[in-house]
């Protein structure tokens, strides 16, 4: 996919995310995507540091930070009063971690989806708690070493399904995205802003110190989760699937091995994923054809 | 206009002459009818809101914090178990300097479950940040969601209008309802310099260290001060145009009194008629009610306690190991001043028990019969 890529910034230099930080790339791109009349809301999560500390900012649109599981709430309650000062134009956008989306938020994520509220939620995933230290959420994957699931005894659950979840809530738009395929996130991101009622995009962000690899890894990683099908890059517009990058025959090691959070996983650890990756892309190539 | 309504009616009737914009909110007895009647008036027109119909209390005020870091005026009600839940919120709304208003309807905690009327669930709250205000009749607590809106505006704090469950919520009394114009020119529109304006960007609420923390809670606190001042403001403006007035405590027959009684909330009614019988009877007896209890007004309740020789406190709400509530706040209030009275704190009508005038002779007659106090002194406890 080829579109161009705004020249605008509405993120300033002198954030205070680590190098190398996927969460940053992704906020500056989805901006783009959105432009000024955007109002973002953040719960607690790693971009309430990034977002820098009083009195410095790093957004050049307003920004409100929220409470860790309020961000559904809080963006519901910000589009309604906008609404009703008469402002319908702008664009309103929850933008949370994995906590603050599969686990401690979804309480009033579902509750937003359920009313349908006209907002957009976007969950940047960087698979665990990086804020307080690399504990495991319900987005860690299967066999993932982090803080509280040390690699003796790492996390012995799969990842929450939360594309499934939302599908379940019969929202007009949800779309997985990349920091490797700014063109197709930014696709989404304006397709999102023309719906009404609620949005949900999912974008995997690798996490340099959270995932144990160097810092120029993140842009590589990150596609290699896609092409490996580990974090198929689609869309479900009103229930109808499309993937928007094809994968290809990379295989999910070239992916873990990348990373410290997987070093401890044996062969067979690593057929095991590699048969769920297959097993979850033939269900997504099926709905999407 | 006059007509006879609920508590809770008269509260959706503020709410509505005041404008609310946005309101969130979520069931719970014997608060709902508050929003039930508030949804009402936007469906038959009388009111312009967007509802956010929240899946909590969390979420409930949430919303209101967005709403209201948005620039609207924003509105919820809650109680007992909805205002525990959003306890987060609190800290976070009066932090945050958003002049939301909620009516809380004073009902007792769980476990054990009861509904009815007790002030734990909100005097719980009082290190949150919030005005609070308890209103002892349907049209108080009207009038009061009225000034509530302007106070919180002027001082950027958010306001609880506390009402005694059932005693208030659900019984009907005349309630005389203010004209919107008057309301209107009473209440000016709600115009917060900082809010969520695109045209505006800026970072609201963000992470702060201690080089700044400190002086965010200065200002809390001073703003908290000056409400005493734009209260009374307030309500003498709105004697002035609606003909009725409540102070930040109402002293009743407090000339030469000996003994004041000190209550708040529907206890106060019943405590009136006690306080003109004895006074018939040539007892130098008087009432303070508590209206306004965040901020304290300390100095006020001094200055009227002054000549006292007795003061027996009233808590309809108990802090398990201390006491009432108000009774604490009272001593606090009290223990720089010289000669201060002794302080007797009763624990009475928990869980909704009835609070009689046998209740409240008793106390009286209690208080009289005591030269030194013990901290906790309960009523009629059947054990
Ligand atoms: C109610 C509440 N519980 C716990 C916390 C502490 N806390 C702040 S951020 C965070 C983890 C955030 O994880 P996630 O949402 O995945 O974002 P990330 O830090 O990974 O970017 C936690 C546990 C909090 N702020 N509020
Ligand atoms: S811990 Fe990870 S997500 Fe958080 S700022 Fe650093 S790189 Fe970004
Ligand atoms: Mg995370």
């Amino acid at each position: 996919m080829s579109i161009e890529i705004p020249r605008e910034e509405y993120l300033f230099s002198g954030h205070t995310g680590c190098p190398g930080c996927g969460a940053v790339l992704a906020m500056r791109h989805v901006l783009k995507g959105l432009g000024d009349k955007t109002v973002v809301a953040i719960p607690a999560c790693c971009w309430s540091i990034i977002a820098g500390a009083f009195p410095y900012a790093t957004l050049n649109v307003p920004l409100m930070h929220c409470a860790f599981e309020t961000g559904a709430a809080t963006a519901a309650g910000i589009k309604a009063a906008l609404e009703i000062r008469g402002d319908t134009e702008t664009t309103v956008l929850a933008w949370a971690g994995d906590g603050g989306t599969f686990d401690i938020g979804l309480q009033a994520l579902s509750g937003a989806a359920e009313r349908n509220d006209d907002i957009i939620f976007i969950c940047y995933d960087n698979e665990a708690y990086m804020n307080t230290g690399i504990q495991r959420s319900s987005a860690t994957p299967w066999k993932t070493w982090t803080s509280t699931t040390p690699a003796n005894t790492p996390k012995e659950t799969p990842k929450k399904d939360i594309v499934a979840t939302m599908m379940a809530h019969h929202i007009p738009y949800i779309a997985t995205g990349s920091v490797a395929y700014p063109a197709d996130l930014i696709a989404k991101v304006r397709k999102a802003k023309e719906i009404r009622g609620t949005k949900f995009i999912h974008i995997l962000i690798p996490c340099p110190p959270g995932w144990r690899h160097p810092s120029e890894l993140t842009i590589k990683i990150a596609r290699l989760a896609v092409l490996s099908r580990v974090f198929p890059l689609y869309e479900i517009e009103d229930g109808n699937h499309r993937v928007t990058v094809e994968p290809d025959d990379t295989r999910v090691s070239e992916y873990l091995k990348l990373q410290g959070r997987f070093r401890h996983l044996d062969e067979t650890d690593i057929e095991v994923i590699q048969a769920n990756v297959d097993r979850e892309w033939s269900r997504i190539e099926c709905l999407s054809a | 206009m006059k007509k006879v309504i609920t508590g809770n009616h008269a509260v959706s009737y503020g709410a509505m002459l005041a404008r609310a914009q946005v309101i969130a909110a979520y069931p719970i007895t014997p608060q709902t009818t508050i929003v039930e009647h508030l949804a009402d008036f936007t469906a038959d027109g009388q009111l312009d809101a967007r509802f956010i119909n929240v899946e909590s209390e969390h979420s409930a005020m949430a919303a209101s914090v967005g709403a209201s870091a948005a620039g609207a005026r924003a509105f919820t009600a809650s109680s007992s178990h909805g205002l525990a839940l959003m306890h987060e919120m609190l800290h976070v709304a009066a932090g945050s300097r958003l002049p939301i208003v909620m009516a809380n309807v004073n009902r007792a905690l769980g476990t054990n479950w009861n509904l009815w009327a007790d002030q734990t669930d909100s005097l719980s709250q009082r290190d949150t940040g919030w005005l609070q205000f308890y209103c002892e009749s349907n049209q108080e607590a009207l009038d009061t969601v009225i000034q509530a809106y302007r106070v919180s505006e002027q001082v950027l704090v958010p306001s609880m209008i506390c009402l005694d469950a059932f005693f208030i919520s659900h019984t009907a009394e005349i309630v005389d309802i203010p004209d919107k114009a008057l309301v209107d020119s009473y209440l000016p529109e709600c115009n917060l310099v900082y809010r969520l304006d695109p045209a505006n960007p800026c970072t609201l609420y963000g992470v702060t260290s201690a080089e700044f923390y400190y002086e965010f809670r200065y200002k809390l606190h001073k703003a908290m001060e000056d409400a005493i001042r734009v209260a009374r403001e307030a309500d003498d403006e709105f004697r002035e145009m609606f003909g009725r007035s409540y102070g930040l405590v109402e002293q009743y027959r407090m000339e030469d009194a000996e003994l004041v009684l000190v209550t708040s909330g529907t206890a106060a009614s019943t405590s009136r008629l006690v306080i003109d019988e004895l006074r018939e009877r040539g007892e130098r007896v008087g009432m303070l009610r508590i209206r306004m209890f965040r901020p304290f007004p300390a100095e006020e309740i001094r200055n009227a306690l002054r000549g006292a020789q007795r003061v027996a406190v009233m808590d309809r709400n108990m802090s398990p190991g201390q006491g009432g509530i108000m009774a604490q706040e009272l001593r606090s209030a009290l223990c720089n001043t010289p000669d201060r009275p002794p302080v007797y704190g009763f624990v009475v009508g928990l869980g909704g028990r009835d609070i009689t005038t046998d209740v409240v002779h008793r106390v009286i007659e209690e208080a009289l019969a005591t030269d030194i106090p013990e901290d906790i002194i309960w009523m009629g406890v059947k054990v």
